[in-house]
């Protein structure tokens, strides 16, 4: 390991991703109220709360699956335009597949079931444009390969893969195309503890090599400790607390937040 | 002043069995498919005295084009003289007085179903294929709005991702008629029932086609001199059926589209599919000068 990643980073860049003041609403439940987020180059950020909190809709929204009521969110890529919540649905899809990646809980949102565990990670890249087969097979592979799947099963669908093993095709499908941002929405709940671990070494280690943004969603703060450097915590759509994640475990300010981490078993 | 002095006697208004609102109709929507090369255009299908499914999209628009100094010829996979084919082309010289044919040649509108003739296609000539599913996009989007998004954001992704699983699974591309082709760079179309063997020979052709289902009423048309490219990965070629080598047994043709009998031997014999074909050539063999026009394939390869 190499001096510069034992250092302790200090903010330089530009932020990767801005969220100021959105706001969603369903109905007349308020799921986001004014909400700011920006997360740095190559930073992990976990997103803690209860259910309801509204952490998943923020997750939607910085996919780019749902339209806020208000706010602007950008990222800071060449080519893209100031608010990505303005552009038209061809724009969104391109924008998608190529900066954004995302695993989500249930992996039939994720994933075709229908379709091979190398099918699913080679669609993406033939959205961005690929058509030589050879291409798609060795990247499809190499991207299976780094989030440890096993090769042998790379052309099994995922409705006969165990639930870790759908996680890994999910995050190889969304790390296919090197993105920028990579979205994980409680991505080891359901699995099993020490399958858990597993795929959490994986996505740690594939953030360490190749220096990915992670958002991070989930209420398990055993997750979040171990994999966020930066933890914000929300409740009833607000961000009640941010702050580094050793800071925030160890001396949580709001009333919320303590009750959080004492609660944890 | 009498009735007869202030209305015109009476005389035939219309043929080729639709009402002139029905042809208007048809041809504004023959028309904007033209323009927009394999884009499917909806259209009001109406009644024709034929089941849904045997041929009412092609059949509806042939009576729009037919004209009394029209020849018509009608084929039903590669025959003329199948039930369905020979009742179609009965129908339609009755309806508009057009003449009947069987000469690929000699014909100025083909209806077809499952095959373009092997003989070359001239400007003047206007095919016209019954499809029973226009929609390419069917067998990976079961939600035709949907469906109808991702054409107009070209996002062909999945149909791609189907012939990475054909290679995957088999080795090759195992998709034999129904090959989804670009149609002027923009729009995936199927060319439906139609063999891999004829997609080729719409592209940059000299001949205008129309594709229409009848039952799902929609058409789509590929102009003359359009671009029809099967979809094919750049390190995996598109690939024709491997008929190069096969000769019909009763006419001796070898190199063009094959039909295969199967034997109580086990063995099978093949014959040419494109019937007319075949009967040239043996009116050749028996003496008669060859009337066999230019063919798109020559021993089983296409002839651009």
């Amino acid at each position: 390991m190499t001096l510069h990643r034992l250092a302790p980073r200090i903010v330089t860049a530009n932020p990767l991703l801005t969220l100021s003041g959105v706001t969603r609403r369903f109905g007349t439940l308020t799921a986001l109220d004014e909400v700011s987020v920006e997360v740095f180059p190559g930073e992990v950020l976990g997103i803690v709360g209860e259910s309801g909190s509204g952490k998943s809709t923020l997750l939607r929204l910085m996919n780019l699956e749902d339209a806020p009521d208000a706010g602007v969110y950008s990222l800071n890529l060449p080519q893209t335009p100031g608010n990505l919540f303005a552009l038209d649905r061809f724009d969104r899809r391109m924008l998608c597949a190529l900066h954004i990646g995302i695993v989500y809980q249930n992996p039939h949102l994720g994933l075709r079931m229908g379709h091979s565990s190398s099918g699913n990670v080679a669609e993406r890249l033939l959205i961005a444009g690929e058509r030589r087969f050879s291409v798609l097979r060795g990247k499809g592979q190499q991207a299976l390969e780094a989030s440890e799947f096993p090769l042998e099963r790379m052309d099994s669908p995922p409705s006969e893969l165990s639930g870790g093993m759908q996680q890994r095709v999910q995050l190889a499908k969304a790390i296919a195309l090197e993105p920028a941002l990579l979205l994980l929405d409680e991505p080891t709940t359901g699995l099993d503890v020490s399958v858990q671990a597993a795929v959490l070494d994986t996505l740690k280690g594939l953030q360490r090599d190749r220096r990915i943004t992670i958002v991070i969603v989930s209420h398990d703060l055993g997750v979040i400790r171990v994999m966020a450097d930066r933890v914000m915590v929300m409740r009833h759509g607000r961000v009640v607390e941010q702050g580094l994640s050793d800071q925030v475990f160890q001396d949580p300010q709001h009333p919320y937040s303590q009750q959080l981490v004492q609660a944890k078993l | 002043m009498t009735l007869a002095k202030l209305t015109r006697t009476w005389a035939p208004m219309a043929y080729g069995f639709l009402d002139g609102q029905a042809k208007r109709e048809m041809r504004r929507k023959m028309l904007k498919a033209i323009a927009v090369p394999g884009c499917q255009m909806p259209y009001a299908s109406r009644e024709v005295p034929m089941a849904r499914g045997w041929g009412t999209g092609g059949l509806q628009v042939t009576l729009t084009l037919i004209q009394p100094e029209d020849r018509v010829k009608v084929i039903d996979q590669g025959a003329d003289d199948s039930v369905n084919a020979a009742s179609i082309r009965r129908f339609l010289a009755r309806v508009s007085g057009a003449a009947e044919t069987w000469d690929t040649q000699d014909a100025s509108l083909i209806q077809s179903r499952h095959r373009v003739p092997e003989e070359r296609l001239g400007a003047d000539q206007i095919l016209i294929l019954q499809v029973p599913n226009p929609e390419p996009l069917r067998g990976v989007e079961p939600n035709m709005s949907t469906a109808r998004q991702m054409h107009a954001d070209a996002d062909y992704g999945r149909l791609w991702l189907t012939l990475y699983e054909q290679i995957v699974r088999s080795g090759r591309i195992m998709q034999g008629a129904a090959y989804p082709a670009l149609v002027n760079g923009r729009h995936v179309m199927t060319p439906s029932p139609i063999p891999r063997w004829d997609v080729e020979k719409l592209h940059m052709a000299q001949h205008l086609t129309f594709l229409s289902a009848g039952r799902e009423k929609r058409l789509h048309a590929v102009p003359p001199f359009t671009s029809v490219t099967p979809l094919a990965f750049d390190d995996v070629p598109f690939k024709v059926e491997a008929h190069g080598s096969l000769t019909c047994h009763r006419s001796g043709i070898t190199g063009q589209f094959m039909n295969e009998l199967p034997q109580s031997d086990g063995g099978a014999l093949y014959e040419v599919s494109d019937s007319h074909l075949g009967i040239k050539a043996i009116r050749a063999r028996d003496g008669e000068p060859d009337t066999t026009g230019p063919t798109w394939y020559q021993d089983g390869s296409f002839r651009s």
